[in-house]
């Protein structure tokens, strides 16, 4: 066991009252208001970490690492758009608006994803032209402020997703404070210069699910049946929001657990809110399977995605394709230690920075100071998210190829083990070396 | 003048019909019949097409409108002429809940009464009722006129920003930040021309004026009751 070699011995610091609760406590006190941030739940989570690959031995054939074919494409929106969105890999980028990253940034991100063939998201705000032109597939956010929503936009989209809800702030709406607001997101809004612009946590013009049901009709009828459709729900009571999804008409589910990013939200909500990603998926898979609809309506799953494992681990669990935001900012440059002296002047430090709402990041990714904002060179920005897509890619099929599997979307819970009781629990996979299943029965 | 009947044909195919017009406009006048409450009727429209409607109207009827003139002789469900951008949508009856909701330009007309939220975070439209307004209309309006001609009701123009709220009767309750302001000369100038444009004989200068305080714009610790 290691020693903390800074603290005295015979000195105890409280489980409870720990030193960023006592630094909290203080904030609260000398300011009066809730702590505002961006970044996504910092506690720790059950999480795929927690689970582990079955590699193939004698009951399984593994394929060939090298050379055998593993495939990656996945095709979202098969259940009623003319035109559904083909992906050559299962790893699209999440929702984030211009406005809360600069133009830069989402031009990198469409270039990013260009580059592998896979998708992006507008976010609130609306549609730029940098990113539509950037971005050969490019999915439409539909949400409840309707910021820059119009029925052009609409009809440029390869997609929409109506935003019920985000991981880091399931039930609540969203705040791009003023100092961000520039005369462009001014423009593009509708309302003043230097305004806190909220977003509202529902939509204007439907109240439930019976009433989304028509919402969505209206959406296809204005785009004449043409793309999918996707609804975007934040992990808390999945399994019945996916069957009320499914039931109003959804082409694509999104499922965005706890983990999952924000620009600007209050702590106490980004880690209090919510369930962690690992426990929404089975409930969201339960609920496809029941309705004869997994893998007729795809489940795209997003929060806290890292690396291939988690990638190949949300699949084995039964999702189509998985989407990252705060891994593909990290990817741009976001929190990067070459900056780190700056971080510190604004008081953080590269790897810890998630004050996006403040509009000064260093890195020049959530921010929308024109000199920030140049330096980060979309083009290269662009190239290190593709590169990092691929790396995730080639590490998921090398899972998946030593799980005797040919495809992504071939691998199934069987692949998979836990090394936790909840995670097991929630994961519904066995405790690692048993065949317990916590939950269920022997 | 092209005659579509809701009883022989389907929203799909109507739609479809009223879209094609963007290409080639071939028929610019068309009268729709027997819509029996049917949702999504003549919604996404981008033509400069007079629309007329036989009958009563579902949930989202001419929504997303750019440029055609569409008339109700009915009564409209929720969400009417929901986020349009241009051009005039006219419901002779009443209108149900959202009427006009985030809609940015164009005309709204609701010749008897709008149900709750009317107006609701609208982004530059104008919306003339000659009769009432529920609750909670216009709240988060953002730009844009709404007159009522009658009364409205509890929490108007709550967390408002820019949009001018003309109102000749009753207000049960404002919203958050929503205040009553000055009638000045340019704002009966405005007002004037928004009820000529609906067609609505009334006398601007019984009515009063409400916008918003601008005391919410930006967060304060100090407004947290307001929240």
């Amino acid at each position: 066991m290691s020693e903390d070699t800074k603290t005295p011995a015979g000195l105890r610091e409280s489980a409870t009252f720990d030193r960023n609760t006592m630094h909290e406590i203080r904030r609260a006190a000398d300011t009066g208001i809730y702590d505002i941030r961006g970044f996504g739940a910092k506690r720790k989570l059950p999480h795929f970490d927690d689970l582990l690959f079955l590699g193939a031995s004698m009951s399984r054939y593994p394929l060939e690492g090298y050379r055998e074919k593993c495939n990656t494409s996945v095709t979202l929106g098969t259940r009623f758009a003319k035109k559904p969105i083909e992906l050559d890999i299962p790893v699209t980028i999440a929702g984030m608006s211009f406005g809360a990253l600069s133009a830069n940034a989402k031009e990198a991100l469409g270039r990013g994803a260009s580059i592998m063939g896979t998708s992006t998201t507008t976010g609130d705000g609306g549609m730029t032209p940098e990113e539509r032109g950037q971005s050969k597939k490019l999915v439409y956010q539909y949400l409840p402020s309707r910021y820059g929503m119009n029925p052009d936009d609409l009809r440029k989209a390869d997609a929409i997703e109506v935003v019920l809800g985000q991981g880091a702030k399931p039930g609540g709406g969203g705040m791009l404070l003023g100092q961000k607001i520039t005369d462009r997101i001014a423009q593009m809004r509708t309302l003043p210069k230097g305004v806190d612009q909220r977003s509202a946590c529902r939509h204007p013009d439907w109240t439930g699910p019976d009433d989304l049901a028509i919402k969505i009709l209206e959406l296809r009828e204005i785009t004449d049946w043409q793309v999918p459709i996707y609804i975007k729900v934040g992990a808390t009571r999945t399994y019945y929001d996916v069957k009320l999804a499914v039931k109003a008409g959804a082409d694509v589910i999104v499922v965005d657990g706890m983990q999952g990013g924000t620009a600007a939200t209050q702590d106490v909500f980004i880690e209090h809110v919510g369930i962690p990603t690992l426990a929404a998926i089975p409930q969201a898979v339960q609920a496809l399977q029941e309705m004869g609809m997994h893998r007729k309506v795809q489940l795209i799953v997003s929060g806290g995605i890292r690396n291939g494992a988690d990638v190949a681990k949300c699949m084995a669990l039964g999702a189509d394709a998985v989407a990252i935001g705060t891994a593909a900012l990290v990817a741009l440059g976001c929190n990067h230690p070459k900056y780190d002296d700056e971080f510190k002047k604004i008081g953080s430090a590269a790897g810890y920075y998630d004050d996006y709402q403040e509009g000064k990041d260093p890195a020049g990714i959530s921010t929308q100071d024109p000199e920030l904002s140049k330096r980060l060179d979309p083009v290269e920005a662009g190239r290190r998210l593709a590169n990092y897509l691929n790396v995730l890619t080639l590490e998921a099929q090398t899972l998946a190829r030593a799980c005797g599997k040919n495809d992504l979307r071939n691998l199934e819970p069987e692949d998979l083990v836990a090394l936790t009781v909840e995670s097991a629990a929630m994961a519904r996979v066995p405790l690692a070396g048993t065949s317990w299943v916590p939950g269920q029965k022997f | 003048m092209k005659t579509v009947n809701l009883s022989e044909v389907s929203i799909r195919e109507l739609n479809q019909a009223l879209h094609d017009q963007k290409a080639q406009c071939t028929e610019e006048t068309w009268t729709v019949l027997e819509p029996k409450g049917q949702h999504n009727i003549a919604c996404g429209l981008d033509q400069t097409l007079s629309v007329d409607i036989h009958g009563h109207a579902g949930y989202y009827c001419a929504g997303m409108n750019q440029k055609a003139n569409v008339t109700i002789h009915g009564n409209a469900g929720q969400g009417v002429a929901e986020n349009m951008m241009s051009g005039v949508v006219r419901v002779k009856g009443d209108a149900s809940q959202s009427a006009g909701a985030t809609a940015h330009g164009g005309l709204l007309v609701v010749e008897g009464n709008a149900g709750a939220r009317c107006g609701i975070s609208m982004k530059g439209v104008d919306i003339v009722v000659k009769g009432d307004v529920g609750h909670m209309s216009c709240f988060m309006g953002q730009a844009g006129n709404l007159v009522v001609c009658g009364d409205a009701g509890d929490a108007l123009g709550d967390s408002l920003y820019e949009v001018k709220i003309y109102v000749k009767g009753s207000v049960k309750s404002l919203g958050a930040d929503c205040i009553e302001k000055e009638m000045r000369s340019e704002h009966l100038a405005e007002l004037t021309d928004l009820l000529k444009r609906a067609g609505i004989d009334e006398d601007p200068t019984q009515f009063k004026r409400y916008g918003s305080a601008r005391g919410l714009y930006n967060f304060k610790v100090d407004n947290a009751s307001a929240y």
